[in-house]
């Protein structure tokens, strides 16, 4: 009788075989393009939605409920900016932990435009150019120490940012 | 695969400064074209620069980010020899990542 410590048999000849194993190796690609892309990947599919709001109010809802303003974002922009299509925005958060910093255009069809998360060893300053289709609010909201703040400048275009 | 980005980063006081310029369409899905057809949304959805390993910013955008995007920020530390990459992905699937050493 065979003790079940037996290896003799051991691997079976399935287990090695070419197909067994390019059939595990598709099982680990798909397991892998489920991980995260983007570290917080919760925190992108929950923004799906609020990139696709088309209102103000509704972005900002859907940020969170509770947005004080504050003097320690500072919004860089041109007063007036000749090609809607290319606005070049700074937004500076001078708040303590600040961990998430959003640029929001009030008049576009769809306001938010653009979501960052800043680690911590990762200056709470960026630049970017967002296209503005009118002229409007642009509106920075940071997330620090866990609470939303927001500051709004306007900026005006002679040209608009989503014709052709 | 998309063209390649310009990468530049430079340390100064034991920061990196980095500056990147990716190439892309970011069309909105809203314009037409001279025969009054919708093109087609093409933008870039997620982004992810890293310092070695780490993470030094991620971002999650929509199609108001202006075409051949432009985004600057700094991290602290960064040393000669250390590498700054930079990647990307689409609504379309398309991806990139580009990479430069630090001098």
């Amino acid at each position: 009788m065979k003790s079940d410590f037996d290896l003799s048999a051991w691997p079976p000849p399935s287990l090695f075989s070419r197909r067994h194993f390019l059939r595990l190796g598709a099982r680990l690609a798909g397991a892998l393009a489920l991980l995260p892309w983007v570290p917080g990947a919760a925190w992108a599919a929950a923004l799906e939605a609020v990139f696709k709001e088309r209102t103000v109010a509704d972005v900002l809802k859907g940020l969170g409920d509770d947005i004080q303003s504050s003097d320690q974002i500072t919004i860089v922009t041109p007063e007036i900016a000749e090609n809607g299509a290319v606005v070049p925005v700074t937004v500076k958060s001078a708040l303590p932990s600040t961990t998430e910093i959003y640029l929001v255009v009030e008049k576009n069809p769809n306001p938010l435009a653009a979501a960052f998360i800043i680690p911590d060893q990762t200056e709470p300053s960026i630049s970017a150019r967002v296209k503005v289709a009118q002229s409007s609010n642009l509106i920075a909201v940071v997330k620090a120490d866990g609470k939303l703040y927001s500051a709004t400048r306007e900026t005006k275009v002679t040209l608009g940012g989503c014709g052709g | 695969m998309g063209s390649p980005m310009k990468i530049r980063a430079a340390i100064k006081d034991g920061r990196t400064e980095v500056k990147v310029l990716i190439s892309h369409p970011m069309e909105t899905g809203l314009r037409k074209d001279s025969e009054g057809k919708a093109v087609p949304a093409h933008y870039i959805t997620e982004v992810v620069a890293r310092h070695n390993e780490r993470v030094v910013l991620s971002a999650i955008w929509g199609p108001a980010v202006s075409q051949n995007p432009f985004v600057q920020f700094q991290f602290a530390g960064g040393a000669p020899g250390d590498t700054v990459s930079v990647a990307w992905k689409d609504n379309q699937g398309d991806t990139r990542s580009d990479q430069l050493t630090l001098a």
